[in-house]
């Protein structure tokens, strides 16, 4: 191998009981950079965490830390450069934050595990990281999810590891604490040069904040790579077997199902005006077909997904004869027709005739009519 | 314990989140642990003295000072002094002390906070084997030694340890860990009645009495075996602080700091395991001790750091059993009450508030 890694494995095979469930993992990661992985439930992803933490024994191949086999490695000296923030929930009894905190400094401190000046400057340096010098002396039990998860962020930051391993570190968080919580870590890895290790279920997240990918499914990994790689819709609904639904890899979203059958209304939309006749409609489950979009369109990328039939033009190009041609025939069978579009311009003039079509068959209807 | 206290403008009644407490609280805290270790030692002390004063021979305080200073007294009294009630008070300190010890050391294995060697079976198998060899070896005239009480309450309570731990790998709920518990526990002390009662040497008649739990006929050759035990065991738990306060917060976070886990669980077992023994070796067994004294240390301490936890569970046990003891003597005079029942009555309420409060914080 030309390039040793901070964090590499090799054939990395992990199960439970002696019973392989994913083989020959390849993980190369350097310090600042993090590694997602994202999968269906149950797939293995805390059992790989679980076997690079060492947690479970690995069932072949080695894990690198710094060059140096994991396996050879003692607990201390391990504790000293990996730390981790684990999904099962503790309940430690009449303990404080800081409490929590401080348990960090376990491989640094002495025999009796007394904390120095130093260890203290420390926990009180990990609790202002993570915002959270406040909490310093609440009981632990009693603080919120969102607040849990950042005092054991801090509690990994203060052993002062080189890599964390975060297990679902986000589940269980509303929208607000999920962006708090990783844009501390981001910024960590960014100042502290850490390398990091999670997995993660909110795949709009893992986009955003992974510099690599890990997928993980069935046997072996399925694929590895950056989240340009990664993010394409059709790799992510078969990852997760989607069966209803879709993935929309421009918007980074999901979707439900588009409600199926013969078309019942027509949209003529255009530069994003589309999107929310799209959702109301597939809301209350009328089947609709829209037109006529350029495949560049906003509109475009989301009718896709959510519409019945798209009458679509080629990226760039007005409105041809015969799009045009077949959104007049589709709108024709079609019992109402909305307009949200308001702007004509060069490129969507036959838009315009369109809607001229609609009002004069009688079938042009305003949003509040539907 | 040097604490800085970051500078801040001015006082204020709101908290900011970003900013440390203008009080952190340490001082205060610092006092508590003091006042905590004054105020039960004091207890030990005026219970201490209560109880040499206390029982059916009437001595003024004077007398007894006289006669533990060696300077005076009848021989009647110095002998009631020092060979009846001097070596059962010292059995009380200090098996009261290895009970919660032993409590607490299974609390903290469990992850549970009524665990504890007499709701676990644990003291019931050691009662069984000490049961059994007793009579084996009265039955060919020989008296059983100290030492050989203490093994054979060990092998007693291994046995019924690893019943608990084949359990506890099965239900991972506490609930039931407990009921099965229970359950050992009623079988053993079952098969040791029986015993006990169809064993027809004179001799045994004191085993009934030791079966259902009592601090009485201690010998100062018991007190120095049951120190040197207790003692060491002890101090051992108070080494193993910093391990078990990585514990506390759960197997994986611990074997992440560098706990070795498994080495670590077997010490904390066989530490419980020699305490309890030692425990119901002496003075059979004696109820939930281990489970009430642990909870009130802790919340009169405000704390679960083992390394303040472990003497004041130590100096709590005492306290609570000396206590226990003088009532047992004492009450229902010259009728002596068995431990165990005055334990349970103080023991048994705190044991059901512990449950109603989980219950809640669920």
């Amino acid at each position: 191998m030309a390039k040793k890694f901070f964090f590499y494995t090799e054939e990395m095979t992990v199960g439970y009981d002696g019973r392989p469930l994913i083989r020959d993992i390849r993980i190369e990661l350097e310090r600042g950079e993090i590694l997602t992985l994202i999968g269906p439930n149950g797939a293995g992803k805390s059992t790989i965490l679980k076997s690079i933490t060492r947690q479970l024994k690995l069932l072949g191949g080695c894990v690198y830390l710094d060059g140096q086999q994991m396996q050879q490695m003692t607990g201390r000296e391990i504790a000293r450069r990996l730390a981790v923030v684990l999904t099962e929930r503790i309940r430690p009894e009449l303990m404080t934050c800081e409490d929590v905190v401080a348990t960090g400094r376990y491989p640094y401190t002495g025999n009796l595990g007394l904390l120095g000046a130093e260890d203290r400057a420390k926990v009180r340096a990990a609790l202002q990281t993570v915002h959270a010098a406040g909490l310093s002396q609440r009981d632990f039990n009693a603080v919120s999810d969102g607040q849990r998860q950042r005092i054991l962020l801090a509690r990994a930051i203060c052993q002062e590891p080189e890599l964390i391993v975060l297990d679902e570190p986000t589940s269980f968080l509303d929208v607000r604490h999920k962006l708090e919580f990783l844009e501390i870590l981001k910024h960590m890895v960014r100042e502290r040069h850490v390398a990091v290790i999670m997995s993660l279920h909110e795949l709009d997240l893992a986009q955003k904040i992974s510099d690599q990918l890990l997928c993980v499914k069935g046997e072996y990994i399925e694929r590895h790579g950056t989240p340009e790689e990664i993010f394409t819709s059709d790799y992510i609904c078969g990852l997760y077997d989607m069966e209803a639904g879709s993935y929309n890899a421009a918007f980074g979203c999901v979707e439900l199902p588009p409600t199926k059958g013969a078309p019942e209304v027509f949209v003529i939309a255009g530069g994003g005006s589309g999107i929310p006749v799209y959702r109301r409609l597939q809301r209350e489950g009328i089947p609709f077909a829209t037109g006529v979009l350029q495949e560049n369109d906003i509109d475009c990328l989301a009718a896709c997904d959510l519409a019945a039939e798209v009458v679509k033009e080629r990226a760039f190009e007005p409105v041809g004869e015969e799009a045009y041609a077949l959104a007049l025939s589709k709108m024709r069978q079609c019992r109402r027709v909305l307009c949200p579009l308001q702007t004509f311009g060069a490129m969507n003039r036959r838009n315009e005739e369109l809607r001229q079509e609609a009002r004069k068959a009688g079938i042009l209807v305003s949003d509040s009519e539907l | 314990m040097a604490q800085q206290v970051p500078a801040q403008q001015e006082p204020q009644t709101q908290q900011k989140p970003g900013q440390f407490p203008e009080k952190d609280g340490s001082r205060r805290r610092t006092l508590r642990y003091g006042v905590s270790f004054v105020i039960l030692s004091a207890l030990l002390a005026v219970l201490f003295v209560w109880n040499v004063n206390s029982g059916s021979v009437d001595l003024t305080v004077r007398e007894i000072f006289e006669i533990l200073t060696g300077r005076g007294g009848d021989e009647t009294s110095v002998n009631i002094i020092w060979q009846i009630r001097l070596p059962r008070i010292l059995a009380a300190v200090i098996l009261g002390g290895a009970l919660s010890v032993s409590g607490f050391l299974l609390q903290t294995f469990f992850h549970n906070p009524i665990a504890g060697p007499f709701v676990l079976g644990i003291s019931s198998g050691a009662k069984l084997v000490v049961a059994l060899s007793m009579i084996f070896l009265l039955g060919r005239g020989i008296t059983a030694s100290s030492t050989v009480m203490v093994l054979a309450a060990f092998f007693g309570s291994m046995i019924s340890m690893g019943f608990v731990l084949a359990v506890s790998r099965k239900v991972r709920q506490m609930s039931m860990l407990v009921i099965c518990g229970v359950m050992i526990s009623y079988i053993c002390s079952a098969v040791t009645d029986f015993v006990v009662t169809f064993a027809d040497d004179s001799n045994i008649v004191n085993l009934h009495n030791w079966s259902l739990g009592s601090f009485s006929g201690t010998t100062w050759n018991n007190v120095a075996v049951m120190a040197a035990i207790v003692f060491l065991a002890v101090l051992l738990t108070f080494l193993l602080s910093k391990p078990i306060g990585a514990y506390q917060l759960g197997e994986d976070y611990a074997r992440n700091l560098g706990v070795n886990v498994r080495v670590f669980r077997v010490c904390l077992i066989l530490l419980s395991s020699i305490l309890s023994a030692c425990v119901t070796a002496f003075a059979g067994p004696v109820s939930f001790v281990g489970i009430a004294v642990p909870h009130l240390v802790k919340n009169i301490w405000k704390t679960s750091k083992p390394i303040l936890v472990v003497p004041a569970c130590f100096l709590g046990g005492a306290v609570f059993c000396l206590f226990c003891d003088l009532i047992a003597r004492t009450v229902f005079a010259p009728t002596e009450l068995s431990i165990s029942s005055v334990t349970a009555i103080f023991g048994a309420p705190v044991v059901i508030f512990i449950m109603i409060r989980r219950r809640k914080a669920a």
